[in-house]
C-alpha cells in the first residue's frame, strides 16, 4: 500500500530519522492559524501522483500571507485526476547537497536491496539510464541484514560528501530499520539532503506491505487515510478485490491468474472487460452475491461472465450465491456461467434447478468469453 | 519418475489439526498420497483420522519415516514452521499459507539456502501433483491425468485451468506445480524446469506466468539455453491495467520486463510455442507430442 508523503514522514518520527519540521492541513482554514513554524515555509500537495511540483503542487511562502495565498490555491487543485485534500507545510531548509537512497526487495536476487547515489532531487531513472555507475546498488543478505563497513563503502563508491559520512550512516541505517522492522516494500528518499541543519530526509515515499498488518497496529490507521475510489468502496467492505475499468464486460472469477486470464480471452473476441473481480480463494456464497451486487451499481455493464474453476473454492457454492442473487428477479442483463473443478457437477445442478431466463451455462472459458462479448454488444 | 513427489514420498502435514489443513490432508490420502504424520506443538500423542500427531517435525520425521512437509499454518507462524521442517531435514516444504510477511519470506528463503539442503515451493501456492502417485497441495486431483507433460504456473487457478486442458484432450501429466506468485517464492520457473529436463517421464513441459516481476524472462534464458524439450508457455494479464509501479527504484529494478508483451517476445525468442489464450495449450501440445 503506497503511503502520502506525510504518512512516509510520520513513520521517519517513528524511527528518529531527521525530516524538516511540520503541519499537516487537511482543511484550508486552519491555514491561518499556523503557529510555530519559522519562514520560509514549502506548501506541498500530498497526492499520490508523480509531478506535482511540474504541476504546481509545490509552492515556497515567505510570510503568513503568501502561506494563506498558496494554501489556497493548491488545495482542492487536480492533479492528473488527483484532488488535493490535504497539505504539508514544511519548514525550507538551505539544501547544500541533494542525494537519492532507496531499500526495496529485488524479487529476482531474493535479496533486499539499497541504491544510492549523489544525484538526487533529480529524475533517478535518467541517471540510471544514463550514467549507471553514478547509482551504487548493495544486496542485503535478509537473514543478516545491512552490514554497517558494507554501507560505508557504498557511501564512499556514491561520491557522498566525506564530511558528513558518519550522520549519512546513521540515518541510512535508520532508514534501512525503517524498511526492514516497519515491513516496508518501499522506502524511497529523493532527496536525502545535506542541509544547513544537518541531513534530513526532504520527501518519502513509503510502500507498505500489507501481509504484516498483524504486526504493526499502525497499519490499519494509515490505511483508514488513504481514499477508496467510490465505485471501488462497496466491493471493499464486502472484502473483494474489484478494480473498475472501462470496457462493458463484468467479470467474476476466482483467482487473480484466472481473472486476467479471462480479460484477455474477452478482449481476444472482441470484447472488453468492465472491471478485475477476484472472489479470491474458498468463497462462500454470500461472496458471490455481493459480487453480483456490485456489478450492479454500475450502469457500463451489459453482460456478465462468471468463470470459476473451484480447487479451495466449491462450485456448488458459487451456484447456490449465483441462485441467491438472482432468483426470481428480472436481470439487468445477462450472465453467462462458466464452472469447473471442486464440486462443479452439484454447482451446474444447483442452477438448471432453478433456471432464468437471462442464465445462460457454458461448458467452457473460449465460448463463454465469446458468448458475454455477443451478448453485449 | 515424475518429479520432487511421487509414491515413496511421505507426508507430515503441518497444521493437520486446522480445518484446511484436515481437509486437504485426508483428500490426499484418499488419492493414495502416504500422509504419515501431523504436527500440532502440545497435541503430540493424539491422532486425527489414524494420521498420528506430532510435537515437532523433528519426531515425525524420525518416527515416520516423513521426508516431505505441506505446512498450513496461519501466516504470523508460518516462517518458524517451515524453518523447523527444513532443519528436520525434510526434503521438500510446501508452503501453502497465504499471507505471509515479505520480509518473512526473505529471511526464511536466505536461511533454507544458506543452511540448509531442503528445497521449498511455496509460499501461498497450490502445491504440487504427481497424477496416479502424490498429491502434496491443494490441487483438485480429479482434474489430473497420469502421462508425459510436466506442468508449472505461478497462478493456482490457471493451473487447473491448463491441466484441464490437457487433460480433456486425453493428454496426462507427470507432474503439476504451482510455484505461487509471491514477491520471494522457493523454487522458481527455472528450479522447476531444471528437474522436467532431467526426468524421463516428462516429454514435454507447459509453463504458465503472468505479469509483474521477471521471472518469466530469466526462465525464457534458462530455456534458450538448457531445455531440450518442447515448452507450450501461456502468459496472462496482456489487457490487465498497469499495475502500481513501486516508486523509482521498482521501475529501474525491473526496466523493461514485467508486462506480458516482454515476457512472451523473451519466451517465443527462447524457441517457446506462446499461446494467446489459456484454452489452447492442449491443441498446442499435442502438436509437439
Amino acid at each position: 500500500m503506497d503511503l502520502f508523503e506525510y504518512q512516509g514522514k510520520s513513520l521517519y518520527q517513528d524511527y528518529d530519522i531527521s525530516h524538516p519540521k511540520s503541519s499537516l492541513v487537511k482543511d484550508p482554514k486552519e491555514l491561518q492559524e499556523l503557529k510555530g513554524l519559522s519562514y520560509p515555509v514549502v506548501v506541498k500537495a500530498q497526492v499520490q501522483v508523480g509531478g506535482r511540483g511540474k504541476a504546481g503542487g509545490i509552492k515556497v511562502a515567505n510570510n503568513p500571507d503568501e502561506l494563506i495565498e498558496l494554501g489556497n490555491q493548491i488545495y482542492g487543485m487536480d492533479i492528473k485526476g488527483h484532488k488535493v485534500e490535504v497539505l504539508l507545510i514544511e519548514e525550507a531548509s538551505e539544501i547544500l547537497e541533494e542525494y537519492y537512497l532507496s531499500f526495496t526487495l529485488d524479487r529476482s536476487a531474493k535479496k533486499y536491496l539499497m541504491m544510492l547515489s549523489a544525484k538526487g532531487g533529480m529524475d533517478i531513472e535518467q541517471v540510471a539510464k544514463d550514467n549507471p555507475k553514478d547509482l551504487v546498488k548493495l544486496h542485503i543478505s535478509p537473514s543478516e541484514g545491512l552490514d554497517k563497513k558494507d554501507l560505508d563503502k557504498s557511501i564512499i563508491e556514491a561520491n557522498l560528501n566525506q564530511k558528513y559520512k558518519n550522520e549519512l550512516s546513521e540515518i541510512i541505517s535508520k532508514l534501512y530499520e525503517l524498511f526492514e522492522e516497519g515491513d516496508c516494500d518501499l522506502v524511497e528518499v529523493n532527496p536525502l539532503a545535506i542541509t544547513n541543519e544537518g541531513v534530513m530526509a526532504l520527501d518519502s515515499k513509503v510502500a507498505l506491505d500489507m501481509n504484516a498488518k498483524f504486526k504493526h497496529e499502525n497499519f490499519q490507521i494509515l490505511e483508514d487515510e488513504i481514499p477508496i475510489p467510490e465505485e471501488e468502496k462497496f466491493a471493499k467492505e464486502k472484502g473483494l478485490n474489484f478494480i473498475k475499468l472501462e470496457g462493458f464486460v463484468g467479470i467474476i472469477g476466482n483467482g487473480a491468474g484466472l481473472v486476467m486470464s479471462t480479460l484477455d480471452v474477452v478482449a481476444e473476441h472482441g470484447g472488453s472487460a468492465s472491471n478485475f473481480l477476484d472472489i479470491g480463494g474458498g468463497a462462500k456464497s454470500e461472496t458471490v452475491s455481493a459480487a453480483l451486487e456490485v456489478l450492479e451499481t454500475d450502469p457500463n455493464v451489459k453482460s456478465v461472465l462468471i468463470n470459476i474453476f473451484g480447487g479451495i473454492t466449491r462450485c456448488d457454492l458459487v451456484a447456490d450465491g449465483i441462485v441467491k442473487a438472482t432468483s426470481g428477479k428480472k436481470l439487468k442483463w445477462p450472465i453467462i456461467i462458466r464452472l469447473d473443478g471442486t464440486n462443479s457437477k452439484e454447482g451446474l445442478e444447483i442452477l438448471k434447478n432453478n433456471p432464468n431466463d437471462n442464465i445462460f451455462i457454458s461448458e467452457n472459458m473460449d465460448e463463454a468469453a465469446k458468448l458475454a462479448v455477443e451478448s453485449g454488444v | 519418475m515424475a518429479i520432487l513427489i511421487d509414491e515413496n514420498t511421505r507426508v507430515v502435514v503441518q497444521g493437520l489439526t486446522g480445518r484446511e489443513g484436515q481437509f486437504h490432508a485426508l483428500r490426499n490420502r484418499d488419492y493414495g498420497t502416504n500422509i504419515v504424520a501431523g504436527t500440532r506443538p502440545g497435541k503430540g500423542g493424539e491422532n486425527i483420522e489414524s494420521i498420528p500427531i506430532f510435537n515437532t517435525v523433528e519426531e515425525a520425521v524420525k518416527e515416520e519415516g516423513a521426508n516431505v512437509a505441506m505446512t498450513f499454518v496461519p501466516p504470523a507462524f508460518a516462517k518458524e514452521a517451515v524453518l523447523e521442517a527444513a532443519f528436520a531435514g525434510c526434503e521438500l516444504i510446501v508452503c501453502i499459507t497465504e499471507g505471509i510477511p515479505a520480509k518473512d519470506e526473505a529471511e526464511m528463503y536466505d536461511i533454507i539456502k544458506k543452511e540448509t539442503n531442503s528445497k521449498l515451493l511455496g509460499p501461498n501456492c497450490p502445491g504440487l501433483i504427481s497424477p496416479g502417485k502424490s498429491n502434496v497441495g491443494i490441487m483438485p486431483h480429479e482434474i489430473t491425468k497420469q502421462g508425459n507433460v510436466g506442468v508449472v504456473s505461478r497462478s493456482g487457478t490457471l493451473t487447473y485451468q491448463a491441466v484441464h486442458e490437457l487433460t480433456q484432450l486425453e493428454i496426462g501429466q507427470s507432474t503439476c506445480i504451482g510455484i505461487g506468485g509471491d514477491p520471494v517464492p522457493g523454487m522458481s520457473f527455472i528450479d522447476v524446469l531444471e528437474e522436467y529436463e532431467k526426468d524421463d517421464e516428462t516429454s514435454s513441459i507447459v509453463m504458465i506466468g503472468e505479469i509483474g516481476g521477471s521471472a518469466e524472462e530469466e526462465a525464457a534464458d534458462f530455456i534458450k539455453n538448457n531445455i531440450s524439450k518442447p515448452v507450450v508457455s501461456y502468459i496472462a494479464g496482456v489487457t490487465a491495467p498497469p499495475g502500481k509501479k513501486m516508486g523509482h527504484a521498482g521501475a529501474i529494478v525491473s526496466g523493461n520486463k514485467g508486462t506480458a508483451q516482454a515476457k512472451m517476445d523473451a519466451l517465443k525468442d527462447a524457441g517457446v510455442n506462446v499461446v494467446s489464450n489459456p484454452t489452447k495449450i492442449g491443441n498446442a501440445i499435442k502438436k509437439v507430442i
